[in-house]
């Protein structure tokens, strides 16, 4: 049992998939291309062969009524899955989501569940533009009622959207399209990790790196490049926005009083501030330095690569912005692209999704 | 409401004929040469071709006047030229250069010509249904001598956007014409498995707006509905939906075939190269005498000069500059320190 087994983070979403199905006769999963021959991006690939039709469905572009549909379902017993292609397809079902899910349970005085579980994929790169490329978790994170997690590892993919699927809550599983690509250790067969709790990636005593989905990627890289210069950072990965675990964070910055939170969305009204604020309101007299918040100008996707290569931080950004927070004055060298632009995940990727 | 007789049998004209054969052949020529280039990985943005379905915008757009409004979605390339929206704009959108249509903030999914009346496209899901029905209204309340068309797929017909715009414009009798391609796909997912087995043009009449359908592979049937519906727009006799039967050819999004995905059977595909709007077409007038070899190969000489200069245009232009980021944000940026 001590052989590992490494698999991509897409793959095992299918697992998680495949398992949640096997598990439980109540669970279904739902979406625009959900059983169709590319199967979301590998995630839901040939489930139908393996489920039937009446278990992996694809729907009508109905967004908004289907999500009160996949709600009324679920009420009524089962464990619906719906999968939306783009965070930006899903805000077509905000009214469902925000008015009903979160609620359903608050209500009616706990006396009903909506065990629902959404998909929301967050697309980047390719010229995506401003309206396939949004990371818009924040928003639900905001509304009391629903779990919004986002797993940037392989085991957590999997693990994550199986508790999912297990917990009774609506949950809003968030996957960055540039993640799917990854590969890493996912046990076989039921595998959940838990929905709460952030979790170090990498320890380190000078400064603390937290971050969110692909930016906890992002941020092991600059705590490589960091390494090199004699810093030794703490990678946090964030995991949930709710509940949002800041107390890893504040236990990590009285270790290093230096805190900088990164995240794949806008940085303003979104979950850097909220991690920000946490910390300055339970850990206070621990930092050093005002914290570092990394994160999208404010400003919508340029779909121009020329522009899309601005508007996304990187992880020599983070690292720069350690050092600066450290009183360092070493630098670091930017290496040159190995694609032309730095609008796609790995260059295997040649367009247009 | 009574239908003008060119419903049943009328033709264009000679002339008329011939422009609209043109106009599918420059839109054919420029996706093929978007689908030649793609490969070079300097188009990098979504981008859905439209080979297949070049009858619908031909034919619509011969009775459009240039202040009369066109809106569109992700599939737009057609609607945006047949308007006589920019091909420079375009191609250069596609590159992502700061001379496109939407100076390379939107690339082929957002593609926009206010001089030639193409008002916006955009990829959400009839999300341009409602700005367009908008448009319109505002047109009447201001007396304002304009029709607005809006495109979109059978797959946007099933978002409730659809129907609330569709039934505003019907009590409010709005100069609006959709125009419903329905190629029998939205992405790999066929219809029948979508919506109930009864016409989308029959959706339109429970929302006060008239229904029409027709072949939109033939270019001269797709002129006579639009004709009706437009001038009904026009007149002041409220909106019209047209449901037009086509096909795409290549994948969903990008340049490629798709049978591999064994999604639609090739018998399935064959019979709609076989109704080839362009190919068909050419063939009716070669034969009525409309058109001669002579003119065929002009028209292929002046279209490939033309996409060789937009394609020249597009790739010598300069990429937008790094302020251009935040240029057209609100609220206005400051100089950040
Ligand atoms: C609200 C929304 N949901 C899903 C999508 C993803 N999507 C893009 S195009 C498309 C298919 C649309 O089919 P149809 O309207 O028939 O147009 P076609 O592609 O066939 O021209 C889908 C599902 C989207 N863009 N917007
Ligand atoms: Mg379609």
């Amino acid at each position: 049992m001590s052989e590992k087994r490494i698999i991509k983070y897409y793959e095992a979403i299918r697992e998680a998939h495949a398992e949640s199905l096997s598990q439980d006769p109540s669970v279904y999963v739902i979406g625009l291309g959900v059983p169709s021959p590319t199967g979301i991006f590998g995630t839901t690939k040939g489930l139908v062969d393996e489920f039937g039709d009446d278990r992996v469905l694809d729907m009508p572009a109905s967004e908004g009524g289907m999500t009160g549909v996949a709600l009324g379902s679920a009420i009524a017993g089962e464990r619906p899955v719906m999968v939306h292609m783009r965070v930006d397809f899903a805000v077509l079902s905000m009214e469902t989501l925000v008015n009903q899910a979160a609620k359903w349970h608050y209500m009616y005085g706990g006396k009903m569940r909506a065990p629902l579980t959404i998909r929301m994929i967050i697309g980047r790169g390719w010229g995506q533009g401003p309206q396939h490329s949004q990371s818009l978790q924040a928003w639900f994170a905001h509304v009391p009622g629903l779990k919004v997690v986002m797993p940037a590892t392989a085991s957590d993919a999997k693990g994550m959207l199986m508790a999912a699927v297990e917990d009774d809550a609506p949950v809003i599983v968030f996957e960055h399209r540039w993640l799917y690509g990854i590969s890493g250790e996912v046990p076989e067969g039921r595998h959940v990790t838990s929905l709460e709790g952030a979790k170090v990636m990498r320890s380190g005593k000078d400064v603390t790196l937290a971050g969110f989905s692909y930016m906890s990627l992002e941020n092991m890289r600059a705590a490589e490049m960091l390494a090199d210069l004699g810093i030794d950072a703490e990678v946090i990965d964030m995991r949930s926005l709710t509940p949002i675990d800041t107390t890893t964070v504040v236990n990590s910055v009285q270790k290093t009083g230096r805190l900088i939170v990164a995240d794949t969305a806008h940085t303003e009204f979104g979950a850097t501030a909220e991690v920000v604020a946490s910390v300055v309101e339970q850990g206070f007299e621990a930092l050093k330095k005002p914290p570092v918040r990394v994160g999208l100008p404010y400003v919508p996707t340029p779909t121009t690569p020329a522009l899309a290569d601005l508007y996304y931080p990187r992880a020599i950004d983070i690292a720069r912005a350690a050092l600066k927070l450290s009183d360092n004055d070493q630098t670091i060298e930017d290496t040159p692209p190995v694609t032309p632009w730095r609008d796609v995940p790995d260059p295997s990727f040649t367009g247009p999704y | 409401m009574t239908s003008p007789s060119t419903l049943e049998n009328g033709f264009p004209s000679a002339n008329t004929r011939l422009a609209l054969y043109r106009d599918m052949l420059r839109v054919r020529l420029v996706e093929e040469e978007i689908i030649k280039r793609y490969g070079e990985q300097e188009m990098r943005c979504p981008t859905h071709i439209c080979i297949g379905q070049e009858a619908a915008p031909a034919g619509v757009s011969t009775h459009l006047r240039r202040e009369d409004e066109v809106y569109s979605a992700h599939r737009s390339h057609g609607h945006y030229l047949s308007k006589g929206a920019s091909l420079k704009g375009m191609i250069a959108e596609l590159y992502g250069r700061e001379t496109g249509c939407a100076l390379g903030m939107g690339g082929s999914q957002h593609l926009i010509d206010l001089d030639a009346g193409f008002m916006g496209s955009a990829p959400i899901l009839a999300s341009t249904i409602s700005v367009g029905v908008g448009s319109a209204w505002t047109a009447k309340r201001r007396g304002h001598d304009k029709v607005i068309v809006i495109y979109f797929g059978d797959g946007a017909t099933e978002e409730g956007a659809f129907h609330e715009a569709a039934n505003f414009a019907g009590v409010n009798k709005l100069p609006v014409v959709f125009v419903c391609e329905n190629n029998l796909y939205s992405v790999h997912t066929p219809l029948e498995i979508r919506q109930p087995n009864r016409k989308i043009s029959e959706l339109a009449g429970m929302h006060g707006v008239r229904g029409l359908i027709g072949d939109g592979n033939d270019v001269d049937a797709v002129w006579r509905l639009a004709e009706v519906a437009i001038q009904d727009a026009r007149n002041g006799n409220g909106p019209s939906l047209i449901e037009l039967a086509t096909y795409r050819w290549k994948e969903h999004c990008g340049p490629n075939e798709d049978q591999n995905l064994g999604y639609r059977s090739d018998e399935e595909m064959a019979e709609w190269v076989e109704k080839c709007p362009l190919a068909r077409y050419e063939k009716i007038l070669v034969e009525e005498n409309q058109l001669s070899e002579a003119i065929i190969t002009k028209f292929h000489l002046e279209i490939a000069q033309e996409i060789d200069e937009a394609f020249d245009f597009a790739k010598s232009s300069a990429y937008p500059k790094p302020e251009m980021l935040s240029r057209f944000v609100y609220p206005e940026m400051r100089e950040s320190s």
